[in-house]
């Protein structure tokens, strides 16, 4: 009852904060606020991916086919919105569909180094077939949308559509983490053999949870290209994938926030060094050995660290199926 | 009615022959004793049967139907569970979730029942079977704590509540004896006989003879990967030829 009622203020408090947090920012960080956002559910989507123990190196490709998509539906048949992102999700979720059958015969290190060839080969086609992706140059002229008048183009309605629909991409993947298919996956993750003896298809499952992570991460590149109205290859190339498992491994991935506080966190403190602008990735490589030395269970154990410390709650290391 | 028959089984890995013509076949509602020395080929016959090895030649008919090289998901679907030999569970979940991931064939959903919640019903069913089967093993007071903080005993007790919540008809336990001290063996023996009575039949491999002889109806003595004898518990333990290759496997 008690925990209740805090759970209600607590999400109350939450929402009305990140209401109110563009109204107290420049219009550059405004901008970053976005970002933030539409790279929340692209961790939160490689989240799922990872439960099944396979880390692949293709997400931030799958992010831009998802951002292609949209762009080509926005300039050939002047889609809205409204279809883009779930077409960008769909495509992304079908050519991950179709990749799994060479990945998903490799596991660990070999899916790894799969799914990264895999990933290049895709930014190939985008930067040799200039028409129609438009070469390394990429494309532009994609905008937001006007609804009622009022025109997405402007930072703050734009972050409440993004917040929107990240939300709502967020929930879902909580309820399908929460589950049977959650428990699926995690059970594939920690003892495949296991699971096949009581029936577990684990090469299905694998896919599943990869077909998914992919059609989320392609909605968010349909949500990061109609803002920021151009695209091109090198925007989803191994630097933006290292940035994701940068992230996921901070922040921490034995729980569905973990990746989130990973990211908010990173972005801020990335932010907040801007003006020791030489040494800015010094000072960021750092903090990311001390926090992996330090915290190898990423920010997401800090609370439980703290318990420890001052002897409050048992076994508050134990890695949790989901939090509930 | 035999359940399963192996014929002519014969597995090689490389060179090695671990498994050489072996056949026998197994009647509905029995104890199978499985038993050899080390090394004989016990575990190997179990992953054939079970499609976690396809066999270099010959079949495994389940009712009738050839099941050699079969998916080992696909033959838990036909009703067809092993245990494992070293203790295999996921230490990382509760009890309770280490055997609701056994109702998998039941209990699973799609998608968007998933995200909807349109199962609610199938998982009720399937909380309340692993529910049951802990009572049955003696492990609902436990079902909270994590598989990695339970005692031996109860680890094994738990393994084989995993493979009993997918409500198999033919279960192939790998030493669920091993290591446990005799009180806890007592238990196991009560328990494998009461699964035995709730219409599961059991292909028991086992070291612990005490428990071989108390359990199984009839024998199958592998030695080298060959069929070396079979009969009842009196004739096995009086069979020349086994006491020779256990003797054999001590020295
Ligand atoms: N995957 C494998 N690759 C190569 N050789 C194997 C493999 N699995 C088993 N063997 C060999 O096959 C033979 C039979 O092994 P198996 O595990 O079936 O014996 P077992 O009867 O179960 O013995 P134990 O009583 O010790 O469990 C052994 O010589 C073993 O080394
Ligand atoms: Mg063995």
């Amino acid at each position: 009852m008690n925990s209740r009622l805090k759970k209600i203020i607590g999400s109350l408090v939450l929402l009305a904060t990140l209401v109110a947090i563009p109204h107290f920012l420049k219009f550059h960080h405004q901008d970053l606020l976005i970002f933030l956002t539409i790279n929340v559910l692209v961790v939160a989507s490689y989240r799922i991916v990872t439960l099944t123990g396979e880390w692949s190196l293709i997400h931030a490709v799958m992010m831009g086919v998802g951002g292609y998509t949209a762009t080509l539906l926005f300039k050939n048949f002047d889609l809205g919105m409204w279809f883009t992102l779930p077409l960008a999700g769909g495509v992304s979720a079908l050519i991950a569909a179709l990749l799994c059958f060479p990945l998903f015969r490799m596991t660990q290190f070999y899916f790894l180094i799969g799914s990264f060839a895999a990933g290049e080969a895709i930014r190939l086609v985008w930067i040799q077939y200039v028409n129609p992706f438009g070469g390394t140059g990429g494309l532009s002229g994609v905008e937001p949308p006007i609804i009622g008048g009022i025109d997405f183009l402007d930072a703050i309605p734009y972050y409440y559509l993004a917040l929107t629909v990240v939300g709502f991409c967020l929930f879902i993947l909580y309820r399908i983490e929460n589950s049977r298919i959650g428990l699926t996956l995690h059970a594939v993750h920690w003892k495949a053999p296991l699971a096949e003896s009581v029936g577990v298809d684990t090469w299905r499952y694998r896919a599943l949870a990869f077909v998914i992570g992919s059609f989320f991460v392609g909605i968010a590149g349909a949500l990061k290209v109609h803002y920021l109205g151009t695209i091109t290859p090198n925007q989803f190339g191994i630097g933006f994938m290292v940035f994701i498992l940068i992230w996921v491994i901070v922040g921490g991935y034995n729980r569905f926030y973990g990746p989130i506080i990973g990211v908010v966190v990173l972005t801020v403190f990335d932010e907040s060094i801007r003006s020791f602008a030489e040494i800015r990735p010094a000072i960021y490589g750092a903090v990311l050995i001390i926090s992996i030395l330090f915290l190898p269970k990423g920010l997401e154990s800090i609370p439980a660290k703290f318990k420890a410390w001052f002897g409050i709650g048992s076994n508050s290391d134990a890695p949790p199926l989901a939090d509930k | 009615m035999a359940v399963l028959e192996i014929k002519n089984v014969t597995k090689q890995f490389g060179g090695l022959i671990a498994l050489n013509d072996v056949s026998f076949s197994v009647e509905e509602g029995e104890i199978r004793g499985l038993i050899g020395p080390n090394g004989a080929g016990k575990s190997t016959m179990f992953k054939n049967i079970a499609g976690f090895y396809t066999p270099t030649d010959g079949s495994v008919i389940y009712r009738g139907q050839n099941i050699a090289g079969k998916s080992p998901h696909a033959i838990a679907e036909m009703g067809i569970v092993r245990t494992f030999q070293e203790t295999t569970l996921f230490q990382e979940l509760t009890v309770f979730e280490n055997a609701l991931v056994g109702s998998h064939i039941t209990a699973k959903t799609d998608l968007f029942s998933a995200i909807l919640g349109l199962d609610k019903a199938k998982q009720t069913a399937a909380n309340e079977k692993v529910m049951e089967v802990l009572d049955f093993m003696g492990l609902s007071d436990r079902k909270d704590q994590l598989a990695s903080e339970l005692p031996l005993g109860s680890q094994r007790a738990l393994a084989i509540s995993i493979a009993l919540v997918s409500e198999p008809r033919l279960m192939l336990m790998d030493e669920p004896f091993a290591g446990m001290n005799p009180e806890e063996t007592n238990h196991m023996m009560d328990l494998t006989c009461k699964v035995r009575e709730s219409g599961i039949t059991i292909i028991l491999v086992e070291h612990d003879m005490k428990a071989v002889m108390g359990l199984c109806h009839y024998l199958t003595v592998l030695n080298f990967g060959q069929l070396l004898a079979e009969g009842t518990p009196e004739e096995i333990r009086n069979n020349e030829r086994v006491i020779e290759a256990y003797l054999g496997g001590a020295n």
